[in-house]
């Protein structure tokens, strides 16, 4: 009968391709590293990456259930930045607890995902249009509270900030890693075992069918935009954690970073197809790359933004030969 | 032989749309373990009927019975779970998750909320199983073809209990061996007692896999039949309606065409239509004829280079040309107005001026734009011409009757002034003063040295106008006729039936 396979060349299923060569790209980038400059093939200098960008990953999680219906969330970094300067500015002026800043912080970014996924769906508007007035609104609403920097002298933050937590052989992570990790398992648990995670790969992959067959479309869109909203808040306290301080200028364009980091990954930006460990990959690689160039000293910082546009390039036209071929 | 009793009445069925009755005291019936066509030309209510009972629209008039008790379904969902399940032309599954989501998403089996992955292999397997397929229920569904891909909407479809099954033209996009494979699974259902409703406008498989038809026309009911009882000629006849009262011909006396302007041999297109071989002459009048889906617009298409031909050649004037984009079948002054007009041809916020000079203003290109006095000189010229009401150019083509929207369609090309004009159903759903004068202008057109390819639904319309008449029946150009005296629209439905075997 019809029991067709892909060819039958390729041990690897297709959907696994992007993650694959994100994945060997990583390790190239690891042994060209380590090879070049001494003290860099160690675990730690991984581990650093992981330490250094727990906040963008947190993020870069949301980026990816909206990314995979489809969508895009431009608000994300200015969402980082708004949640730093509340949490600064509630616990440096009225002195506020830190279990009461940080669930407030949260529902706030939730709620604003919420709206944008409210009026995304329900007015059938653009979602680069709604999220790009809501970077602009959560952006001007940080420099309503201040135009300074705010430092967090607050004991819980700074002990956060400041916590080595040891694992074997010299090897350590912050405490934000382990949030970071934590929201990265549950993520991903969602997207593949739940009904929730499977309706965002049907709404990506055809609206319309999705509609058809009788899914629960809108309130999906709606619940990816909440939940990008949730982890830019997280991520907001991840890097209020790292910085000790809220500023408005804070994560300016890491919603670039984020969308950068996914489609690194492999997620499609058409929507449903991708998955949230190439995600995982997207940002070690993004990390991997600052690293190379502190390592490499002469290099100008710059030299990040130049490297992550190649890849870029290089993984959008790799994009587009996937979504060629699988159209026949 | 006993009659069973049908688990599925509707009667006296009205649907009203604002200016149109789209369906009238329709009455359908469905017996379980059969497969009942529904038949009927383009507009003739078909879908519309579907999407009553489907619960896609409410009716106005009449009641549906599902096993004896009366239901009125507010929408899709509410109907499949009555147990009516509907498969669309279009694919509607998402290709990018697995053969096994496809078939039970929003429906998983799940362990204290957590989505079951094994289980729901293992149903999805058994549904496949039902229909005589195995797959790996675990790969993309991208990996199979559309065949496949009916079949896994079908699994989908029969897994909440059908009691009914609607396909609605499933095998529009099917080859010869996926249909039959598609067959094999409709005779399997049918065996467990599954009544199935099957649209499709291919006759021979209408012959090949009903039991019964019910065969619609302008909205109306028009019968209800056993197939096998049922000529296929009858069946045509009763589809197109005749109209016997045959009008003059415009064409009286016999031209001689001797000088080919464009010929097409051995033209064909995987898929669209099985190669043909077609010469239009200078100021002749070619008419396609055929049912819907039968590659009348694909010929247009492919003469126009909006499709790309796989196989075959063309001359244009005896030189051999490359249609390969519409750009360069313009510059061989060929015209295309599209079937759609809506969708295809006109710009509804563009005034009719804007609308008319767009062609014009697109082969001078951007940067020498056509003086505003020179539009205003043509599209006056061509609202005259053409008597498009109302005759004031400013007006947008929006707030125009659907004849009067033809015309500006008809008007933009004319100002080409090109030597082939293809008209693909320029007449439909127009009103019948427009009808006449669009025919008037094309009987014009030829007088004056053009060549016009005339496609339409209404074979009068056809026998009016052209000087010869191409066949065509499931994509393949099966005839061509002279139009004499010996040409009736009872012969060209014969020819059409019977897929110019009688020859």
């Amino acid at each position: 009968m019809s029991t067709l396979t892909l060819g039958g060349r390729t041990a690897v299923p297709a959907k696994y391709l992007p993650v694959l060569v994100t994945g060997c790209l990583f390790v190239a980038m690891f042994a060209v590293g380590g090879f070049r400059y001494e003290g860099f093939a160690s675990g730690q200098v991984i581990l650093n990456v992981f330490i250094d960008n727990a906040f963008l990953l947190v993020v870069a999680v949301g980026m990816t259930f909206v990314i995979l219906t489809g969508g895009i969330d431009l608000s994300v970094g200015s969402v980082v930045a708004l949640s730093t300067m509340i949490s600064a500015s509630l616990m440096e002026g009225p002195g506020w607890p830190p279990y009461l800043v940080i669930p407030l912080v949260l529902a706030i970014g939730s709620g604003l995902g919420l709206v944008m996924g409210y009026i995304v769906h329900a007015f059938d508007i653009q979602p680069f249009i709604v999220t790009l007035a809501g970077m602009f609104l959560a952006r001007g609403l940080c420099y309503t509270i201040g135009t300074d920097s705010i430092p967090i002298r607050d004991p819980t933050f700074t002990a956060f900030a400041q916590t080595r937590i040891d694992l074997f052989a010299d090897l350590w992570i912050s405490p934000s890693v382990v949030i970071a990790v934590v929201v990265v398992v549950v993520a991903a648990y969602v997207l593949h075992y739940t009904r929730f995670g499977r309706s965002v790969y049907a709404a990506g992959g055809s609206e319309q069918s999705a509609l058809l067959m009788g899914l629960p479309v809108g309130r999906t869109k709606i619940t990816v935009y909440t939940v990008s909203g949730f982890c830019s808040a997280l991520g907001g306290v991840l890097l209020s954690f790292y910085m000790l301080s809220g500023y408005g200028l804070h994560a300016a364009g890491m919603e670039l970073d984020a969308i950068a980091a996914v489609v690194i990954g492999g997620t499609l930006l058409t929507g449903g197809s991708g998955f949230l460990f190439g995600t995982v990959l997207g940002v070690l690689v993004l990390g991997l790359i600052q690293t190379i160039i502190i390592f490499e000293g002469t290099l100008l910082s710059w030299w990040t933004k130049i490297f992550i546009g190649m890849l870029l390039f290089v993984f959008i036209l790799l994009q587009r030969l996937f979504s060629a071929r699988s159209r026949r | 032989m006993d009659v069973p009793v049908p688990v599925l009445t509707m009667r006296g069925i009205g649907k009203q749309f604002p200016g149109v009755k789209a369906l009238d005291g329709v009455d359908l019936r469905l017996l379980p373990g059969e497969v009942h066509a529904l038949m009927g030309e383009n507009g003739a209510g078909k879908s519309t009927l579907i999407k009553v009972l489907t619960g896609v629209h409410p009716a106005d008039a009449g009641t549906i019975e599902l096993a004896g008790a009366p239901v009125a379904f507010g929408s899709p969902l509410e109907a499949q779970q009555a147990g009516i399940s509907t498969v669309y032309q279009e694919v509607n599954l998402c290709t990018n998750l697995s053969v096994a989501e496809n078939i039970l998403l929003g429906r998983e089996p799940r362990r204290w909320g957590r989505i079951d992955w094994k289980r729901m292999r293992a149903r999805a397997g058994e549904l496949l199983s039902r229909l005589e397929l195995s797959l790996d229920v675990s790969a993309p569904l991208s990996t199979y073809s559309l065949a496949i891909q009916q079949m896994v909407a079908i699994a989908r479809a029969i897994d909440v209990d059908a009691r009914v099954l609607i396909l609605d033209e499933p095998t529009s996009s099917l080859d010869a061996d996926e249909v039959l494979q598609l067959f094999r699974v409709m005779r399997r259902l049918k065996e467990e007692g599954i009544a199935i409703l099957f649209v499709s406008h291919f006759l021979d498989q209408v012959y090949e896999i009903s039991d019964r038809m019910t065969i619609l026309r302008n909205g109306r009911l028009v019968g209800e039949f056993m197939t096998e009882r049922l000529p296929q000629v009858e069946l045509v006849a009763k589809m197109i309606g005749q109209e016997l009262a045959a009008l003059e011909r415009l064409h009286g006396e016999a031209k001689v065409f001797d000088r080919p302007l464009i010929e097409a041999r051995g033209l064909g297109r995987a898929g669209a239509i099985e190669p043909f071989s077609l010469t239009v002459h200078e100021g002749e009048v070619v008419g396609l004829a055929g049912l819907l889906g039968s590659g009348r617009t694909e010929i247009a298409r492919l003469l126009f280079g909006a499709d790309h031909a796989g196989t075959g050649e063309i001359t244009v004037s005896g030189s051999p040309a490359s249609l390969r984009t519409p750009r360069a079948a313009m510059t061989h002054k060929i015209a295309f107005c599209s079937e759609n007009r809506k969708e295809d041809g006109l710009i509804p916020d563009l005034t009719v001026r804007e609308n008319i000079i767009l062609a014009l203003q697109a082969t001078r290109g951007w940067t020498r734009p056509v003086p505003r006095e020179q539009q205003d000189e043509l599209v006056g010229r061509y609202i005259k011409a053409l008597k498009i009401s109302p005759p004031n150019p400013e007006h947008l083509v929006r707030n125009l009757s659907g004849g009067n929207q033809q015309k500006v369609v008809l008007a933009r090309w004319l100002i080409l002034e090109p030597r082939l004009l293809i008209l693909d159903e320029p007449t439909r759903g127009i009103d019948v003063g427009a009808k006449t004068e669009i025919q008037r202008l094309v009987a014009e057109l030829s007088d004056g040295g053009v060549a016009v390819l005339f496609i339409s639904a209404e074979l009068e319309e056809v026998l009016r106008l052209s000087h010869k008449v191409e066949v065509l029946r499931d994509r393949r150009l099966v005839a061509e006729l002279p139009n004499d005296e010996a040409l009736t629209s009872d012969v060209l439905m014969e020819t059409i039936a019977s897929g110019g075997r009688a020859e």
